[in-house]
């Protein structure tokens, strides 16, 4: 009970960049793990330290940047002021073009993520449970992943067209990578008492994996997933950016080509909006997960 | 104290023959561990394994248990052969092998025969941690416990299981020496009330002449690489026992001789202690 309490107080402290400290509060992994919260306690009492502290940055960064807009010469045709900014997202938001583009970038992104992560979690299973699974596809899946996935998108837009498919395909393959390599290393490496200890007890191969081997590789999986999705918003990008006529990919594409920078930002603004918020939401899949298990 | 809610199953007997296993060393080579062990173990006899670390005392119950298979002779419980993990077994490990994640309670449940009802299984739980001394640490994680803690959660799961042999790998190896009192009682209460199979490594020559019916001493005898039976000693006196007994006392003097321990002192020393106790028991 009270580790969970540690853990959910400890959580926004530590933000989404912490899987590895919370794998260490919580499993107790980690020697360093108590000592250092006791350390950080005075800190954590204050609810308010861990969203203002994060936001110090940033906010920071928009002052230095309209500093620079308003108290040097860069012309704003090269470094548009934040109020330029805002502009450019009053226009494009009027016209239903941003939010088109938001919708359409976001959905390639789930989809092609989502579809990734489940191939990735399935042949990750697979490889890091069963030996002849390994023999058998590691060496292809290794090939595979060798190839730079971008070098995918001609044959895609040959075979698939340049529509919806070959976006989601791509960013299919960029998502399941990570997601296979870290669960099947995780899964080779579950602490081997424990394995053994599920068969004494009775667990046949399913339900080990559910009570022994997959709640063991929870924090790796999730760091995998974090991975994944990082990964689909670089394709997500990558794709349209090549060939689309819809998404923030197009947005930036088509705003450098006719010399908007502000709306270059604006582009750059929402995708790490986006990205930050659907990596928070990786946050709460795990929370949920720890407690599934916990 | 008695242990409700455990249907009791009669408790089976093993018998090991001619048992042998080797393991594959580094440079191709093979190094024999143990070999030509012969053992029949009664039903609901406590025996207790006595011998040297790297012996292959934990390799013998995992023979026994199925979780690892011998290269030679042959295991059985009851009238069939030792499966391929064979559930008729519970161990406790060496290691006390609690999942991280779960509770104390839930740990202890994993050992609960499957197809428990959920209420009597929650009860059982209870009834477990309150006999190890646990149930203040139900809701805690293993991280949380200190290690003869964590050795005791592994113990309530071996016998949340209510196995028909029950072997028990230096259970209570980690408990300071009241505690390690008080959970030897526990077992002989809980065998008392439950006779199974019971197989106990043990390092503690008293431990074993408490708990066991027969002290099986594993060593190598210098004929044969491995280890084999070098001794089995039959107690043959009525649980409970008294930790002063002077027969205990010569039986614990020539196990501790067996053992190789008294090589500190004088031969006579340990001589002159039992003569001395003989001397007594029969001027009294
Ligand atoms: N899987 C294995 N592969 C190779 N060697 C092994 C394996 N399991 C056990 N051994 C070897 O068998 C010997 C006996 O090991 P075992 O764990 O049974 O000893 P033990 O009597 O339980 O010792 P301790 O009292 O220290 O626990 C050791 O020398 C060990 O190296
Ligand atoms: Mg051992």
């Amino acid at each position: 009970m009270s580790a969970t309490k540690t853990t959910e107080a400890a959580a926004p402290a530590e933000g989404a960049a912490g899987p590895a400290h919370q794998q260490a509060s919580v499993y107790g992994y980690s020697a360093a793990g108590p000592g250092l919260a006791d350390r950080r306690r005075p800190r954590r009492e204050r609810r308010w330290w861990p969203i203002v502290g994060g936001a110090l940055i940033p906010l920071g960064v928009l002052g230095l940047w309209w500093a620079a807009t308003e108290f040097t010469d860069i012309p704003s045709y090269r470094l548009p002021s934040p109020a330029d900014v805002v502009n450019a997202a009053g226009e494009l938001a009027s016209s239903g073009q941003l939010w088109r583009d938001i919708a359409i970038s976001s959905q390639r992104v789930l989809q092609g993520f989502a579809f990734g992560s489940l191939i990735g979690i399935v042949i990750g299973s697979l490889i890091g449970l069963s030996r002849t699974a390994s023999i058998l596809l590691s060496p292809t899946i290794g090939a595979l992943r060798a190839v730079p996935s971008l070098a995918w998108v001609p044959l895609l837009v040959l075979y698939v067209g340049i529509f919806e498919p070959s976006k989601v395909i791509l960013i299919t393959i960029g998502a399941a990578f990570p997601v296979l390599t870290t669960l099947s290393i995780a899964l080779r490496h579950v602490d081997p008492h424990l394995v053994e200890l599920g068969r004494a007890y009775g667990l046949g191969r399913l339900s080990l994996l559910t009570t022994v081997q997959l709640p063991a590789v929870i924090p790796a999986l999730v760091s995998g997933l974090r991975l994944a999705l990082a990964q689909s918003w670089l394709f997500l990008v990558a794709a349209e950016l090549l060939a689309s006529s819809m998404g923030l990919g197009f947005l930036l594409m088509d705003s450098g080509n006719n010399g908007r920078v502000d709306r270059i930002f604006l582009a750059i603004i929402v995708l790490a909006v986006l990205g930050k918020t659907t990596d928070a939401l990786i946050g709460v899949l795990e929370r949920w997960l720890l407690k599934r298990w916990g | 104290m008695t242990v409700a809610e455990a249907p009791v199953v009669p408790a089976l007997p093993v018998r090991i023959s001619g048992v042998g296993r080797r393991f594959p060393t580094p440079d191709g080579g093979d190094r024999v561990v143990l070999r030509d062990i012969d053992l029949g173990i009664r039903a609901g006899e406590i025996v207790a394994l006595l011998g040297a670390s790297g012996c292959g005392k934990s390799t013998l119950l995992r023979l026994i248990s199925g979780l690892d298979r011998a290269d030679a002779g042959e295991l059985a419980i009851g009238d069939s052969p030792v499966a391929v993990v064979d559930q008729r077994c519970a161990v406790a490990f060496q290691e006390p092998r609690l999942l991280p994640w779960r509770t104390i309670a839930r740990n202890v449940e994993l050992g609960l025969p499957r197809g428990t009802d959920k209420a009597a299984g929650r009860a059982r739980v209870a009834e477990l941690l309150r006999l190890v001394q646990l149930d203040h640490a139900a809701n805690l994680r293993p991280r949380q416990i200190s290690g003869g803690m964590a050795q005791r959660a592994s113990l309530a799961r071996a016998l949340a299981r209510n196995p028909r042999v029950l072997l028990l790998d230096e259970p209570f190896g980690a408990l300071d020496a009241l505690t390690r009192l008080t959970m030897q009682d526990l077992l002989l209460d809980i065998h008392a009330a439950e006779p199974t199979t019971i197989v106990l490594v043990t390092h503690d020559v008293d431990e074993a002449l408490q708990l066991a019916d027969r002290i099986v001493l594993l060593g190598s005898d210098d004929t044969a690489p491995g280890a084999t039976i070098r001794r089995v000693l039959e107690v043959g006196k009525k649980r409970p026992r008294d930790r002063g007994d002077a027969q205990l006392a010569i039986l614990r003097a020539e196990l501790l001789s067996l053992l190789g321990v008294e090589s500190h002192h004088p031969e006579d020393y340990i001589t002159k202690a039992i003569k001395a106790q003989r001397a007594k028991r029969a001027g009294a």
